[in-house]
This record gives structure tokens, C-alpha cells and sequence, in this order.
């Protein structure tokens, strides 16, 4: 199905410096994403899931193996990445909309363009009245739609996201989810998605990279055919999802259980 | 203003005159006026000051040493603060040094300061300069150290050049240390500044409280020790003020319910 990948890791290992050596966090990786495609990336926390995105982003190079975006080795950062991730990093001295207008800054726009690009990436993410409020003063859920528009606005090709949902409840997170995926299928962008949550998982996924181990690696690849348009709201009783996440729940049971975890998690199918 | 807020104000002035109340009553009932003065005869003497022109004279050139001295620390503080947090290699070398100077009480260097620059107002002006800069310098370092690497990636990501990095986050983000430092300095740019009155000069209010109080006059003491207080609540107020003008989101921060 992948002609050309986008993102390729070819048997990547990655160890990090420690006071007692190198401590590996991911070996043997290999993963292809495809231009527009979703890769989720789950599996519990500490197996290197995070690894993968800043191999991609080009913040260090792989210990052995190679990573190669667009068909070239990622070699120092590779801006044609943003990344978002659980803190939102928005600049608390400026304001939602200022924020929003940050990358157009950087590029360079002349006023009357920024200021009209940020208003529409405002009105796409739902924060129109709040254009002048401080991080500090809105809701964690205006923050996250502040850092997607900002990331918007950036207009990447790729978008990296680490659990960028993490401390959302679930209703909220759903409703950015429908969000997301609405704008990444309008815009065609790739995604690295790394979530230890199974449902959005496999919600949002085209494919699903299941990470086990300490150093992690992918034990198992799902492919999600729940279509490239999908209603999130509905998905939850379509027999295909239920299978997809029994599916993915089994696959990550035994790591779990070889951790000492007894199984836990929400919405798992029995 | 809120009614408590009122409330606190009314307290405090029946404290002052509680105060003020008890102070005029001991002074020459229980202990002799030439340690205490009197309330009122500093009074007149402030009065006095004022209509000569003293006052005016001598809190001018504390003004002048002060922030004079102050705005050239800072200003060299937060240069070489946000210069040694961006260099990480020259800042590991002299950190030693530089923590080795700060440990010292400076006012063991005023009698240098004098061989150098003589008894007049470029000796004072540098002596509260070379104070107030340690403290910003200090304060400003760190903050520009303490800034999110982070953010700074997430902004490189965006393509920013170190020029940006440098305009919107680090300045910003070593604003509110340096701040910090500067709020810290307006007690000791004054101490700089009157120490070095009394030290050596014929100007200054630290030359009124230390001339007043070598003849006994302890009500002109008095009278000298409230105008350096007036002038200190003013300065640290002008501080404060341009705190909050540069750092509005501080206020935003301060202003929203308490929540965790």
C-alpha cells in the first residue's frame, strides 16, 4: 500500500548517554508512513514511543540504523515537522491570538497577513472571543485548540503529536479529536501520533504501530480500515471498531502483563 | 477599592498614629529627647528643610546617585546577564569569580572606590552602579538560563534564526527574573547611595542623617531618615509600576481565581 514513504525508520536503534552508560530506548525499529497517512504510535509509557517523533523532528540522530524523511536522512532539525505535545509551550506573555500568529512571524509576514491568517485559524479552532486572553486565563482545552491553531499556522507537512490530549476528559478530547482529524484530512497532512490510550489509537489511526519492551520496539502493526473519512461520534458501535480495539487489546495484554500491570484502560472491550 | 482593602488602609493609619501617638508621649516623659527627638520637632525641622530649600538640594543629588547609578547597573546587568546566558561556555568559566565577588560585601569597597573616583558624585553614581549590577546581572543570568529548551526547540522547528529566539522567547521569558533583580536593587542602590554620602560628601541625604546626628541634632537625623524612607517607597512604587506595564500577563495571572 506504501509506494513512496514519507518517514522511514530502517532498523533504528537509539540509546541515550547515562552517568552508568548507554541506556538503549528503542532497538530494531522499522516503520514506513506514507504522505497523508496517520501512524498512531501506542504502548505503555517508557518504551520510546517519544523517541520516534524527535528522531523524526532531527532533535538527535540515531545510534545505528537510519531515519529518512522525504527520501533523505534527517540530518539537524527537520523543519518540515511540527510537533505538539502534552504541555502546550504557548508563550504565556502573549496572547491566544499573538500566539496563534507566532510562526507567521518567524516567516516573516507582513502585519495585515498575519493578523488575518491568525483570525482564521481562530474561527477553524472554535476560540473566536478569546483572541486577547493570556494562556493563563483560559481553559486547558482553549490552550490545546490554541497550540493546534498555532501548529496550523505553522503548516508543516508533518505533524508530530505527543499525547497532546493526555490531560483532556473525554468529552473534550473527542471533540478535538473530531477536529483533528477533520483538518489533517482537509490539508493532507502526515501524522506521528504517540497515545498510550487504545481508542484513540485506533481512532484516529490509518495504521497503528503496537511499541512493547524496555528498549521498545514495534511488536505489531495494525491496519486500521475504518476509512480515511470517519464520524468519531458513531465509531464507538461499529462492529469493525470493536474488533480493531479487542484486536490492539490483545496484542498489548501480554506486555503488559509481563510489567506486573493488570490490565486497565478505558473502554476495554471484553 | 474593596471594602476590606479600605479596611486594611484604615488599620494602617491607626497604626501610624498609634505609633506616632506613643512616640510624641515618651519623648521627654520617659526618655530624653536627644535619643528620640519628637515627632513634632521633626516636623518642624522637615518643614524647615523644605521652606530652605535643604531638603529639595540634598534629596536631589540622592536622587541623582541613586538612580543614576541604578539605571547604569541595570542596564549593564541585564547586557551581560542575557550575553553570559547565551554563551554557556564563558559563564562556566567565570562563575566562580563572579559568585566569589558577589559574596563580598561591597560596602568593604567604598574606601577603594573613593582612591579611584574621588569623593564627588561619579564615585557614588559607580559604587550603586557596580551593586545594582550584580543583583540584575545575577537575576537575569538565571533567567535567561531557566528558559524553556523546549520552547526554544518548538520555535526552531518553526524556523526561527537566534535572532527571533533571542526577540521572543529568551528576552521575554529572562523579563520576569530580571525584574526580580531590579526590584532587589532599589533597597541597595539607596544603601550605595547613602553610604557613600556619609562616607565622604557634603551633599546627599546620607550626609544630613550623618552631620545632623555628629551634633547631636537627632530631630534633623529624624527628619533626614524620613525623606530617605519617602524616597525609597518612591522608587520601589516607579519599580513596581513598570513591572506591571511590561509584564501585563503577570497581572492576568495574579488576577484569576485561585484554582489547582
Amino acid at each position: 500500500m506504501i509506494n513512496r514513504p514519507l518517514i522511514e525508520f530502517r532498523r533504528v536503534d537509539k540509546a541515550f548517554q547515562v552517568d552508568s552508560g548507554l541506556r538503549p530506548a528503542v532497538e530494531a525499529i522499522d516503520l514506513q508512513v506514507a504522505p497523508a497517512e496517520i501512524v498512531t504510535l501506542v504502548g505503555p509509557s517508557g518504551c520510546g514511543k517519544s523517541t520516534l517523533l524527535n528522531l523524526t523532528a532531527g532533535l538527535f540522530a540515531p545510534s545505528k540504523g537510519d531515519v529518512l524523511y522525504g527520501g533523505s536522512p534527517v540530518a539537524g532539525l527537520n523543519l518540515k515537522v511540527g510537533y505538539m505535545t502534552q504541555q502546550d509551550h504557548l508563550l504565556p506573555w502573549r496572547s491566544v491570538l499573538d500566539n496563534i500568529a507566532l510562526p507567521l512571524e518567524i516567516r516573516g509576514l507582513d502585519r495585515r497577513a498575519r493578523e488575518q491568517r491568525a483570525r482564521e485559524l481562530v474561527a477553524l479552532v472554535g476560540l473566536e472571543g478569546f483572541e486577547s486572553y493570556y494562556p493563563s486565563q483560559v481553559s486547558g482545552g482553549m490552550r490545546k485548540r490554541c497550540a493546534l491553531a498555532r501548529l496550523l499556522a505553522q503548516d508543516p507537512e508533518t505533524l508530530l503529536m505527543d499525547e497532546p490530549f493526555g490531560a483532556l476528559d473525554a468529552q473534550l478530547r473527542l471533540a478535538l479529536q473530531i477536529e483533528l482529524l477533520r483538518l489533517v484530512r482537509a490539508l493532507g497532512k502526515t501524522v506521528l501520533f504517540v497515545t498510550h490510550d487504545l481508542d484513540e489509537a485506533i481512532a484516529l489511526a490509518d495504521r497503528c504501530a503496537v511499541f512493547a519492551g524496555r528498549p521498545g520496539t514495534i511488536v505489531s502493526t495494525l491496519d486500521v480500515a475504518l476509512g480515511r473519512e470517519r464520524d468519531l461520534l458513531g465509531l464507538r458501535l461499529d462492529p469493525r471498531y470493536v474488533e480493531l480495539t479487542q484486536q490492539l487489546w490483545r496484542l498489548m495484554a501480554p506486555s503488559l502483563k509481563a510489567q506486573g500491570h493488570s490490565p486497565s484502560g478505558a473502554g476495554v472491550p471484553r | 477599592m474593596k471594602p476590606q482593602t479600605r479596611r486594611l488602609y484604615f488599620y494602617r493609619a491607626l497604626l501610624v498614629i498609634a505609633v506616632v501617638a506613643l512616640w510624641q508621649f515618651v519623648s521627654g516623659r520617659w526618655v530624653n529627647p536627644l535619643f528620640i527627638s519628637s515627632p513634632s520637632a521633626v516636623f518642624d525641622r522637615l518643614v524647615a528643610f523644605l521652606a530652605g530649600g535643604k531638603l529639595a538640594f540634598h534629596a536631589s543629588y540622592t536622587a541623582l546617585h541613586a538612580v543614576a547609578g541604578f539605571a547604569l547597573g541595570a542596564l549593564l546587568g541585564v547586557a551581560v546577564g542575557i550575553l553570559l546566558g547565551r554563551l554557556h561556555r564563558l559563564a562556566l568559566l567565570l562563575d566562580p569569580f563572579l559568585m566569589g565577588f558577589y559574596s563580598l560585601p561591597k560596602i568593604a569597597l567604598a574606601p577603594l572606590f573613593i582612591l579611584w573616583f574621588g569623593v564627588g558624585t561619579e564615585m557614588k553614581v559607580l559604587f550603586v552602579a557596580m551593586i545594582v549590577f550584580l543583583l540584575v546581572f545575577l537575576n537575569t543570568y538565571t533567567g535567561v538560563r531557566q528558559v524553556s529548551r523546549e520552547q526554544v526547540t518548538i520555535l526552531r522547528l518553526m524556523g526561527a534564526r537566534e535572532s527571533q529566539i533571542l526577540r521572543k522567547v529568551v528576552f521575554p521569558s529572562a523579563i520576569t527574573w530580571m525584574f526580580t533583580g531590579l526590584r532587589l536593587s532599589v533597597p541597595y542602590a539607596l544603601i550605595g547611595a547613602i553610604m557613600g554620602e556619609m562616607l565622604a560628601s557634603n551633599r546627599g541625604l546620607g550626609y544630613i542623617v550623618a552631620d545632623a546626628t555628629a551634633q547631636f541634632d537627632t530631630a534633623g537625623a529624624f527628619a533626614g531618615l524620613t525623606a530617605i524612607i519617602v524616597m525609597a517607597v518612591v522608587l520601589n512604587a516607579t519599580v513596581r509600576w513598570a513591572e506591571q506595564r511590561a509584564m501585563p500577563w503577570r497581572q492576568a495571572e495574579s488576577d484569576r481565581e485561585l484554582s489547582l
